[in-house]
């Protein structure tokens, strides 16, 4: 690990303003970046300690939604009783994530700052332009099972790890921040996160010395909700493809439908016109067939995750088949 | 460092081990690679850091370089070997110490992080001669085979059961609304992903925490 020089912040804007220092890296659970620091891929020259800021509380907005604090750990977001009752995909999403021992450390913040598993990403031997800009992709032609089938380039293939930011996606948080001057900025989870084009590098929307305050849940919209995770075991496991469903259906009739995807691309992904194609018509294969075909518009796979455009489309079936049973 | 107690000197089994080891390493290594840390390439060390740890109920004030883990401090800067390092990267469990009371991947958070707080290793679970019920119960229902995981599987279940206790779900709990979900061997195993046994002794260990946790067996 690279030497740094360790500080503590005492508020948001401190912590803001210590970020913007070039080399700088807020730490909060530390989970990723750690495990990144050890193996050089991150190398920050100063670490921002943020834990013991007021940042972990779950609080109720005035609309009925949920105000999470950034610091507020994975464990404790997925067991909440609010989020049990009525965000019961981000429960699951977050259950699915890493271990147990890594959720009580993780949070809300970091978790949807964590960096992609990329093989290549973390082996410095390898060019990545996610990690050396310009220095090229070993993942085109290489192993590439766990990377992505939609919104890729030819400079990165690489997926989001995170189950909780695809869940966060179909109910569409939004995440708050602070910069370094003190001003507060909301940023739909839509936009948060960036597909790779020309600039792997940048992963977010996120400015220099800009840090995550806080994620906002608007309330939940009506229907069942359900996260379904394919991985190679059964636990503790990265997603080759997951799905975030909120489905509102009645006697076989969907009336709306959302759907996000994890596995898939460079973000958590979401697809409009294959919600809009579910809405209003009979629950059937048919029907789950022309979603399936829309959320794989433009998919393409890169030899070893080929099998992830037949995947996702049975993954779909199932999830869909599943929801709409009621 | 140990302020409780006076530091003795035993020689163990552990000691020799690594005093053969340095010794072969002295002998095959240059000397500047044995003065360099761990992949430091940078010259200067940082500014070391002070900590305050409250560690199986002592007092411990540790003066550390900032990049050390908790699992290093633990091992290397105190005589605390009961935690071991297994993969480094939080994919293992076998590192596994109770914050506060809460299970977590020690290698993978630094010493520096836990200023004033209370760590939990599994040297700190015995009274005396008598196991922690966990300890008994892995002897009895020979939860291991060599070992290795052990202690961070039995600090991994202590967490565990304290989670079970205050209602935490897992991702196998059939109905999440419900408040206290029932501990099965599904969601034990579960919860228990994050350990990870070489010798496969998934069924013993599940056994052992069964016992522990007063379920039959």
């Amino acid at each position: 690990m690279k030497a740094f020089i360790y500080q503590r912040a005492d508020s948001a804007a401190h912590a803001a303003a210590a970020a913007v220092k070039p080399g700088a890296k807020i730490i909060a659970g530390g989970t990723n970046l750690l495990d990144l620091m050890k193996l050089q891929v991150e190398t920050p020259s100063q670490l921002v300690d943020i834990n013991a800021l007021p940042l972990d509380k779950i609080e109720e907005t005035p609309d009925g939604g949920l105000r999470v604090g950034a610091l507020v750990r994975n464990s404790d977001l997925a067991a909440d009783p609010r989020v049990r009752r009525r965000y019961g995909v981000l429960s699951r999403a977050l259950l699915a994530g890493a271990s147990a021992q890594l959720r009580n450390k993780a949070t809300t913040g970091g978790n949807l700052l964590q960096r992609t598993r990329c093989y290549y990403f973390y082996d410095v031997t390898k060019p990545c332009n996610k990690r050396n800009p310009g220095s090229g992709c070993a993942a085109l032609a290489g192993f590439n099972r766990i990377h992505a089938i939609l919104g890729t380039s030819d400079h990165c293939i690489a997926t989001h790890p995170s189950d909780m930011a695809v869940a966060m996606r179909a109910l569409d948080a939004k995440v708050e921040t602070v910069n370094h001057e003190g001003e507060a900025r909301v940023i739909p989870i839509a936009e948060f996160h960036r597909l790779p084009g020309k600039t792997p590098e940048i992963e977010t929307s996120l400015k220099s010395g800009e840090i995550i305050t806080a994620v906002t849940l608007p309330p939940p919209p009506p229907g069942v909700q359900l996260y379904r995770k394919v991985r190679d075991r059964a636990s503790y496991a990265f997603a080759l493809v997951s799905v975030a469903a909120i489905v509102d259906s009645s006697r076989g009739r969907i009336s709306s439908a959302r759907l996000a995807f994890g596995g898939l691309a460079h973000k958590p992904w979401r697809v409009a016109q294959a919600e809009e194609k579910l809405a209003n018509t009979s629950a059937n294969a048919s029907a789950f067939n022309v979603a399936a075909n829309a959320v794989l518009d433009g998919a393409r796979g890169f030899g070893g995750n080929d099998f992830k455009l037949p995947l996702t489309r049975r993954t779909l079936h199932a999830v869909l088949a599943e929801i709409t049973r009621t | 460092m140990h302020e409780d107690k006076p530091i003795t000197i035993e020689i163990t089994r552990r000691t020799v081990i690594e005093t053969g080891t340095t010794a072969l390493l002295l002998t095959t290594l240059p000397r500047a690679a044995l003065g360099a840390g761990p992949l430091d390439d940078t010259g200067l060390p940082p500014p070391p850091v002070t900590v305050a740890l409250q560690i199986n109920g002592h007092s411990h004030s540790l003066t550390l370089d900032p990049r050390t883990t908790l699992l290093d401090a633990l091992r290397e800067h105190l005589p605390l070997t009961g935690s071991k390092k297994g993969c480094d990267h939080g994919q293992c469990g076998a590192c596994t110490v109770l914050i506060e009371g809460r299970r977590i991947n020690s290698c993978l958070t630094l010493a520096v992080m836990h200023d004033g707080q209370s760590v939990t290793t599994v040297e700190g679970l015995a009274e005396g001669d008598n196991l922690h019920p966990l300890q008994a119960a892995f002897v009895e229902h020979d939860g291991f085979q060599c070992g290795y995981c052990t202690s961070g599987q039995i600090c991994s279940a202590i967490g565990m059961l304290a989670e079970s206790r205050t209602g935490m779900p897992s991702y196998v709990t059939e109905d999440l609304a419900q408040p206290q979900p029932e501990l099965t061997d599904i969601e034990i195993r579960e919860r228990m992903s994050g350990n990870i046994c070489r010798c496969a002794a998934y069924p013993n260990i599940v056994a052992a925490i069964k016992q522990a946790a007063g379920m039959p067996t």
